[in-house]
């Protein structure tokens, strides 16, 4: 019974939950603007507000985004 | 609090209560010795010194404590400060923004600088995240904006049967994003070094090439198809646990972060109490398969569900 004093440490070592400290790594992260913008030009309920957005205005939204994000971040090449 | 379902749709009639007061003018008028008083007419809403404002509305929610304690904690797109706006049952979170920023052409211009548009989608965000911290919220599209708060009140009282319902479907769950990656570099194993690998037997640089390119269009090939195996993995095991599904595009350019081809980009309308299980469910499903990662993440308010009327069996 006590023989086994050094074991509960080393297999609670062993075995803590790798996805535990992802989780909160995750958690202290900013939100990535992309996954934001997923939500919020696709998601979120529509209404007729009084200043209209329409579903083209968007696209050209995300249009305008791909050439101004090219301008700043000099891209580098895919490798294949 | 319960509307009759007659006024979830088209109302015949004007917007009765919208910019006008209660009684009608004859009674008024035929009380002895009562001053007729005009009809009151709100307040302008908020006339700052940039300019008149116009009424920007990130959320609602039913009315009450929760969505009180957000406006008062926090302030909104440009730094303005909170307020709810209520309509019998329903609260919208608002606050002022300039009007020609974000009139039409004011907001073409803003979305499309990035720099603008990050500022306004995380303040977007924030007000979201905070009130749906405390209560279950219907975020609204970025960007949605009324000309003043009784115009807000009367779309609340306008499609508020809706919203009631939608809320009470949203109750208890929150969306939670998976995205699917293949990563053609990770199945090959680690990345050539820039410089070239001296050890190499000469070859021509240009059977060199075509060699590399042939190996290369191989892993990417079977790195698809690895990934593509994994998504479908992945909404079995999502199906298992979550009540609806959302697909959104493919992430691409250069926003699209980390390593590797976003194949699946999906969101998923999760019980509160199944999230982890839901993670661990999720993220189990690329263990083991070089060259697919999958990442998840959230737990968001629930942007994705907000859109449509629910529709029974959207997902199955």
């Amino acid at each position: 019974m006590n023989g086994g004093g050094a074991r509960p440490a080393a297999f609670a070592e062993a075995t803590y939950p790798t996805d535990l400290s992802e989780e909160d790594s995750l958690a202290g992260r900013q939100i990535a603007l992309i996954d934001l913008l997923d939500r919020l030009l696709n998601g979120g309920a529509v209404l007729t507000g009084d200043v209209v957005l329409s579903v083209a205005d968007v696209d050209l939204v995300h249009i305008n985004l791909r050439a101004v994000i090219r301008s700043i971040t000099p891209d580098s090449p895919a490798p294949w | 609090m319960n509307r009759p379902t007659t006024e979830a749709g088209e109302r015949p009639g004007a917007p009765a209560e919208a910019g006008k007061g209660s009684g009608s003018p004859a009674e008024a008028g035929d009380k002895a010795g009562a001053p007729l008083r005009p009809v009151p007419r709100p307040p302008a809403p908020q006339e700052p010194s940039g300019g008149p404002g116009v009424a920007y509305v990130y959320a609602l929610g039913r009315a009450g404590a929760a969505l009180e304690a957000t406006a008062a904690q926090l302030t909104g797109v440009r730094g303005g400060p909170l307020r709810t706006v209520t309509a019998g049952s329903l609260a919208a979170l608002v606050s002022s923004v300039p009007a020609d920023a974000f009139s039409e052409e004011g907001m073409k211009a803003q979305l499309g600088n990035l720099a603008e548009l990050e500022e306004i989608a995380r303040a977007h965000h924030a007000v979201v995240e905070a009130a749906g911290g405390g209560a279950t919220v219907l975020p609204m599209r970025l960007a949605t904006v009324y000309l003043d708060d009784a115009r807000v009140r009367s779309m609340l009282d306008e499609r508020g049967a809706e919203f009631d319902e939608l809320l009470s479907l949203l109750e208890g769950h929150a969306e939670v994003g998976v995205k699917v990656y293949a990563d053609a570099r990770a199945a090959a194993g680690p990345p050539p070094p820039d410089a070239p690998d001296p050890a190499a037997p000469p070859v021509s640089p240009g059977r060199a090439y075509l060699q590399r390119r042939r190996a290369q269009r191989r892993t990417h090939r079977d790195a698809y198809r690895a990934a593509g195996a994994v998504a479908e993995e992945v909404r079995a095991r999502a199906a298992a646990l979550a009540r609806d599904r959302v697909v959104h595009r493919p992430q691409q350019g250069e926003l699209a972060s980390g390593p590797g081809e976003n194949i699946a980009n999906e969101a998923y309308l999760v019980p509160a109490d199944r999230i982890r299980d839901f993670q661990r469910a999720v993220s189990a499903a690329a263990e083991d398969v070089p060259g697919v990662r999958v990442e998840i993440t959230g737990p968001w308010a629930p942007y994705s569900f907000a859109t449509p009327p629910p529709v029974e069996g959207r997902s199955a």
